[in-house]
């Protein structure tokens, strides 16, 4: 076992009192069941006032925020389109796709983080404002973590280009600037603005040169003192090499044109150019990436892998992917300086910035409120082949491990749980029997609701589980009397004993009313009746009470016999046959032939001779069984009549 | 093809928090009021499956400066919904104000538009329409009411109880219910001949019932052979009430002549999975669209008027196969007469199919036709809407 990373959080549930109570609690797939229990320590059993009710906790809190599905419902799209990219594509096509999934899942994240926005601006005062504002805050995060491991995992940014996606990945950000700029320049006069300056300094801490030069030019304009500075100042900016994306020329070159350049500018701030203006001598310095310089501007650069970019850009234009760990630590320390220590945002950034995959998405997985971001981060890093080498000491490996945590959650939503489904196929090992668990746990509310569960499971042949969800609705409908649904699904579910249940069910039905109901359904079995023999028994009653209104009483009567004599029938009901036997014994015609007759008397006698001797019989049974002798005596004397005519007619017929 | 609309683009001031999307279990366009020349701009979606559930009324009308993005053309905005108990089963208009809602709770419900203060309020319900009386149940439980179908000022819904009642606008109790009308589920219904109704069950029938009548028995019963596929939604062509179209379990499609045998005249293969909805086009019914569990959308064009134009339509589509006709010649019916979807000769009639929807990922559950435009929901909360079906 490993240890634990951090102190397990404890959540204090309303209302109950475990200080004096004993609690019970159960685990379910993706929530737990907690409660009171009656147990008291004490001898004495007092009845304390306690609390009533059963809790449900769920972990994964951010499944059930209405704005968030949007996110699970779109992302959820995204994964399976991930899960299907072709294993065949290789090299730059395969990159540029997982590039643009990842530049998706971003895109999803921002949009949620818009409309959170929205509400949050909506109503501010209120505590659910609040926690829309603190959830933007988190999706901001995700999103800035997101970026960082795109550009450093999935794009593998070499040096050089490794550096422009940073500067983008920062200006993304750190947005407010856009704010300021359309602000500062919708003013009357631009450069007498109380931000003007600040807006300056923020364009060069990002790197926006052309932008910087602009407002300069407006500087120049506006003080003509200042006019000869402004225009070497601006001409540094412009002629500072910078690789851009078309150029062919190597990383050499570019170091040494950008070494010319930063030793112009170092002679500049020697030869005191700008020494008559603080301000454009503080902005050379930053150009010169000059710690102290930067660190002074600390409120415009807002955090510190800002800090660390700027510095970058000024002092180490061609940083390699391995040396940025270096520079990300030493800029983290400088920017907090001791006051403050790094929070968990730091941490993960600092794990990126040093390619430690696993820490990021530990970070991740302690730090979050959900498991949508780990799971689809590690499933992208796992598609791009990142992962193979890490197994857990749980679970089967950490992609499996964590897509499943998220499926469990959404299971456990009463409406999203049918997203669930894609994540546990994609899982190979342990998605299967998860699937198995949570399937037969979503409550079946209507048989539409019910129909989709069926598919589900029937798409991935999961036959046990079809069979309970069907045994299930069978239930309900016999509970509900709709003996004609619960036949249905006991035979979609091939169960037969439950099959003759129903069966029985609707023969017994048919005993206390004389009439049979749900024809529609009996009359249409077709081979579904072979099921189970009480079904088939049931298929072939109603076929022989068909015959009979048809007044086709010879295929009746035959039909009939075969029923005893084949032993289809249950014996309880032979008395009932035998009884439905005498109408036909009376016709006019012989209908019954004299071995039919023989046949007859013999399952007569079966039944009689097998009724064992009861002991005190009580009135009621006494009556009963009145009315059976009677039955009985008069089937004998009508089989009696039936068996001399059908000898006579037999006879006769021979004779003629 | 169909743009993926922007979920909730829109919160008009009292939906504050209420996003109004959800999985969506219907789909209909508010009907034109006779005579008019404009082209469809509301309608009504159900949701299903959440706790709250909702009705809720959409506008692709024209927005211009309300559509502060500049979204996509035929962009839908959200006009107002109401909280629905349980979850909508089958959502029908009652005329242009008036919208149907069954509930899985048994309940019907007629909601009142208020276009102009942009709300939907109760007008009237049938609490218990539908319910079920068993040992199990205490006294009397509700049962989920599957289908609605409206003709003003009649309102006849079919449930998982078996039972069919018809309604009337003004009156408090049903007008008649037939009991037991069906020993399985009837999962959907729709009007034949006004008095006559057809409903279809889960054990793959057809059923013919006459209000005429009393009793509750059937005027006629057509099945499906052997295997009782469960059939889960109907239509009725628009022009030839005997031409009916069913879809099944097994997402087939089946053709029906009401008029004679008791057998479908064609079994299309269709879908993979269920098939929810059929719906003929109301104006074009050489055209129908279906849409099925497995995340499909599509649109069959059996209209044999130029090659130019199916050709338009193959592209991603493809022939379908007859797998079936068991219907003898017809020489006494008059050629003109046979609708495109009776005819039996394969190899004059193809049927274009164009699939709809670009990436299938889970069901639609809805669809619904007018005009030139169509509008489909599905479980990935989505709501699509087109407004050039036959550009």
């Amino acid at each position: 076992m490993e240890e634990f990373d951090g102190e397990p959080t404890v959540t204090w549930i309303p209302g109950v009192n475990s200080q004096k109570k004993q609690m019970c609690f159960d685990w379910g797939p993706g929530e737990m069941l907690v409660c009171e229990t009656s147990f008291n320590k004490k001898e004495k059993p007092q009845m304390v006032a306690s609390c009533p009710f059963i809790h449900i906790i769920r972990k994964d809190i951010d499944v059930y925020s209405k704005i968030l599905r949007k996110l699970f419902n779109e992302s959820h799209g995204i994964f399976v389109g991930l899960q299907r990219i072709e294993e065949e594509l290789t090299g730059k096509s395969r990159k540029a796709q997982l590039v643009r999934v990842s530049k998706n899942y971003r895109s999803v994240i921002r949009a949620c983080m818009e409309e959170m926005h929205q509400f949050a601006v909506a109503d501010k005062d209120s505590a659910s404002g609040r926690q829309f504002s603190s959830q933007v805050s988190i999706l901001s995060a995700m999103e800035l973590i997101w970026n960082l491991c795109e550009i450093l995992f999935i794009e593998v940014a070499p040096a050089g280009p490794l550096l422009l996606y940073l500067l983008d990945w920062v200006r993304l950000h750190v947005c407010e600037v856009d704010n300021l700029s359309a602000d500062v320049l919708g003013s009357e006069n631009p450069s007498k603005h109380e931000s003007f300056w600040s807006l300056v300094t923020t364009l060069v801490l990002q790197g926006r040169l052309d932008e910087a030069r602009q407002m300069l030019s407006k500087e120049a304009d506006a003080n003509p003192a200042s006019a000869g500075m402004c225009r070497v100042l601006g001409d540094l900016m412009r002629t500072m090499p910078v690789l851009s994306p078309g150029n062919t020329q190597t990383l050499t070159e570019l170091e040494l044109r950008w070494q010319h350049w930063h030793e112009e500018c170092e002679r500049h701030l020697q030869d005191g150019t700008f020494a008559s203006s603080p301000r454009l001598e503080s902005l050379c310095k930053v150009l010169l990436g000059d710690d102290a310089a930067l660190l002074e501007q600390k409120e415009l650069l807002s955090n510190w892998y800002h800090f660390l970019v700027t510095r970058l850009l000024y002092s180490q234009p061609t940083v390699k992917p391995m040396d940025l760990h270096l520079y990300a630590q030493s800029s983290l320390d400088l920017f907090l300086g001791g006051e403050s220590s790094p929070e968990p945002l730091d941490n993960i950034l600092m794990a990126a910035f040093e390619f430690d995959i696993h820490q990021v998405i530990k970070e991740c997985s302690i730090a979050l409120s959900n498991w949508w971001f780990v799971a689809h981060l590690t499933d992208l890093l796992d598609h791009c082949k990142l992962l193979q080498s890490h197994n857990l000491y749980f679970g089967s490996n950490m992609r499996e491990f964590l897509l499943l945590e998220y499926a469990s959650g959404l299971f456990a939503h009463h409406s999203l749980w049918q997203l669930g489904v894609d994540y546990c196929d994609h899982c190979p090992e342990l998605g299967r029997v998860s699937l198995e668990l949570h399937i037969e746990r979503i409550p079946l509310t209507t048989e539409q609701k019910a129909l989709k569960v069926l598919r589900v499971c029937e798409q991935r042949q999961m036959t046990e589980q079809v069979r309970s969800i069907c045994k299930i609705l069978a239930m309900k409908a016999v509970r509900n009397n709709r003996l004609g649904s619960a036949l249905s699904w006991s035979i979609r579910a091939k169960d037969a004993a439950f099959a003759t249940l129903v069966s029985d069910r609707f023969l017994r039905d048919y005993c206390e009313r004389g009439c049979f109901s749900d024809l529609d359904l009996i009359d249409n079995l077709g081979p579904a009746m072979m099921l189970s023999d009480r079904l088939t028994f049931l298929g072939k009653y109603r076929e022989f009470h068909r015959l009979y209104g048809e007044k086709r009483f010879v295929d009746a009567a035959s039909l009939l016999l075969s029923l005893m004599t084949s032993q289809i029938a249950p014996r309880s009901f032979w008395m009932t046959l035998l009884t439905d036997a005498l109408p036909l014994l009376e016709q006019k015609q012989v209908i019954f032939s004299a071995e039919q007759t023989y046949e007859l008397l013999r399952c007569l006698e079966d039944l009689t001779s097998g009724k064992p001797l009861c002991g005190e019989p009580d009135a009621q049974q006494l009556q009963d069984d009145d009315i059976e002798t009677t039955k009985v005596e008069m089937l004998r004397l009508a089989l009696a009549r039936n068996l001399a005519r059908s000898i006579i007619k037999e006879g006769s017929l021979e004779g003629s | 093809m169909l743009l993926r609309q922007q979920q909730c683009s829109n919160f008009s001031s009292n939906q504050t928090g209420k996003c109004g999307v959800y999985k969506i279990s219907k789909t209909r366009w508010r009907p034109l009021p006779p005579g008019s020349l404009q082209t469809a701009e509301t309608f009504a979606t159900g949701s299903w499956d959440n706790e709250e559930n909702y009705v809720s009324l959409w506008s692709i009308g024209d927005f211009g400066n309300l559509d502060s993005d500049g979204g996509f053309e035929g962009d839908h905005q959200l006009l107002c919904s109401i909280k629905h108990h349980g979850d909508v089963m089958d959502l029908q208009f009652f005329d242009q104000e008036r919208i149907v809602a069954a509930s899985s709770t048994g309940c019907v419900t007629v909601f009142l538009h208020h276009p102009n203060n942009r709300t939907l309020s109760v007008s009237q319900q049938w609490t218990a329409a539908h319910y079920h009386t068993g040992p199990g149940s205490p006294s009397c439980s509700n049962a989920p009411c599957t289908g609605i179908v409206c003709n003003n000022p009649e309102i006849v819904t079919v449930g998982e109880d078996g039972r069919i009642n018809l309604f009337r606008a003004d009156h408090k109790e049903a007008v008649r219910t037939i009991d037991n009308a069906d020993s399985s589920t009837l999962h959907a219904v729709t009007f034949l001949r006004t008095p006559e109704i057809l409903t279809v069950n889960s054990i793959g029938q057809l059923k013919i019932w006459d209000f005429r009548q009393q009793g509750n028995e059937p005027t006629q019963i057509l099945s499906l052979t052997g295997d009782r596929v469960p059939l889960h939604c109907v239509d009725r062509h628009p022009n030839q009430q005997h031409v009916v179209a069913t879809g099944g379990q097994d997402g087939m499609l089946s053709i029906w002549d009401v008029r004679q045998g008791t057998m479908p005249v064609s079994l299309l293969k269709a879908h993979e999975a269920e098939m929810w909805e059929v719906h003929f086009h109301p104006s074009n019914p050489d055209h129908l669209f279906t849409c099925s569990e497995d995340g499909s959308l599509w649109h069959w064009d059996a209209s044999t008027d130029g090659p130019e134009k199916s050709s338009l339509f193959h592209q991603g589509g493809r022939n379908s196969t007859f797998l079936s006709h068991s219907i003898s010649n017809q020489a006494n019916v008059h050629q003109s007469l046979i609708s495109s979807w009776l005819s039996t000769d394969p190899a004059k009639d193809r049927i274009e199919i164009t699939s709809l929807l670009p990436n299938r990922t889970l069901s639609v559950n809805s669809l619904d036709v007018l005009g030139p435009c169509l509008v489909c929901g599905t479980d990935a909360e989505a709501i699509y809407v087109t407004r050039q079906l036959f550009s």
